[in-house]
């Protein structure tokens, strides 16, 4: 998008005084990086809850997944010059939020002896988010278990079928967006679909 | 069809697809609040004590390891050093043995020593016993030999 869509506007915007009548006047490099700059706000401001829920999600833990999604929205402002549009925003968001988060479990794994805050919270605590909706007492506890076999087999699952299942149930994107997201093909992303979905359901039965 | 049923419906176990609604509710609601909570930016102090005990720790290990080295070597010169001594006293001890056989030797020539004479004796024993050992461990095909030899040496 960036600079497509800028020259794009500018040449609506020519084409439209040319029919006016009116002068054009040639846009100024200000001007241009002004509207990008306007551009990357609106997109900030739109996919930022998304790209923090989905790392939220990811990691469990809320100060680790506000720190890169800042840091996916300082990559994504660095390039936004580089971005021609092929996918949509989202798409390419959340490519970089996925490769930010991977470099994050790397590096956790290479400096295992640094000091670090682990602020991740457990399976509980994380399952006591549930909006209370129409549910009675009863229901409500049942909800909450499940929720935190959900929880407790997303753990198990691995990194790539985290990522999937995570992609695909909370976030609800298509397959071929997710493929698209991940690099992966859509028969591998159905694999580890099928796969993290058989581990939940092995979970919630074995709790049934 | 709304995306949230689809995905309900492409799970067939019911409670598989409501374990899952309950997920991404609970996600949703835990994510917004997340989100919508005001946050204070601190700046990380930088821990000039842990920086400190960091470097002292390092530099008594570099240290301890030095003065581990060192003594080592020392250990190892000074083992070296009572072993040449040792090597040395013996060889003088040697010398001073063999400085004083040659003027016994001179002093009682007229008798040999007896136990040098019952050592000569087991000597010509034991090749004895070995010769014969050896001719009995003569192939077959050599036994006419060995048995002429022996007549010789009879002879």
């Amino acid at each position: 998008m960036g600079t497509g869509v800028v020259n794009l506007r500018v040449m609506v915007a020519s084409t439209k005084s040319m029919a006016a009548g009116t002068a054009v006047k040639p846009m100024t490099a200000d001007a241009a990086e002004e509207i990008a700059a306007r551009e990357f706000a609106n997109i900030v401001e739109s996919h930022r809850p998304q790209i923090f829920r989905f790392l939220l999600a990811s990691l469990r833990d809320v100060d680790l997944a506000e720190t890169l999604t800042q840091e996916c929205f300082l990559k994504a402002h660095r390039n936004w010059k580089h971005f021609r549009g092929d996918s949509s925003a989202m798409t390419w968001l959340m490519r970089i939020a996925i490769n930010l988060q991977k470099d994050h479990w790397r590096n956790r794994r290479l400096q295992f002896w640094r000091h670090t805050q682990a602020n991740a919270v457990d399976v509980d605590e994380a399952s006591d988010w549930l909006p209370n909706g129409d549910r009675n007492a009863e229901q409500q506890i049942l909800a909450r278990e499940q929720v935190a076999q959900v929880w407790k087999a997303v753990e198990g699952l691995s990194q790539r079928q985290r990522t999937v299942f995570l992609l695909r149930y909370v976030d609800e994107r298509e397959l071929s967006e997710i493929a698209q997201v991940t690099g992966l093909s859509e028969g591998t992303v159905k694999a580890h679909l099928s796969r993290a979905l058989g581990r939940v359901r092995a979970e919630l039965r074995g709790k049934r | 069809m709304n995306e949230r049923t689809k995905l309900a419906g492409e799970i067939e176990d019911p409670i598989v697809a409501g374990a899952l609604k309950h997920f991404k509710a609970s996600v949703d609601a835990w994510s917004e609040a997340a989100y919508s909570q005001p946050r204070t930016v601190v700046r990380t102090a930088r821990h000039t004590w842990r920086l400190a005990a960091s470097w002292a720790l390092g530099c008594l290990l570099a240290a301890g390891s030095l003065a581990g080295t060192l003594y080592e070597r020392h250990v190892q010169q000074e083992s070296a050093r009572i072993a040449a001594i040792k090597a040395a006293e013996q060889r003088a001890a040697l010398e001073r043995k063999a400085a004083e056989q040659p003027v016994a030797s001179t002093t009682d020539t007229s008798q040999p020593p007896v136990a040098a004479k019952n050592a000569a004796n087991e000597d010509e024993d034991l090749l004895a016993t070995v010769d014969s050992d050896v001719s009995r461990q003569v192939p077959a095909a050599m036994e006419p030999l060995a048995q002429m030899m022996e007549s010789n040496g009879a002879n």
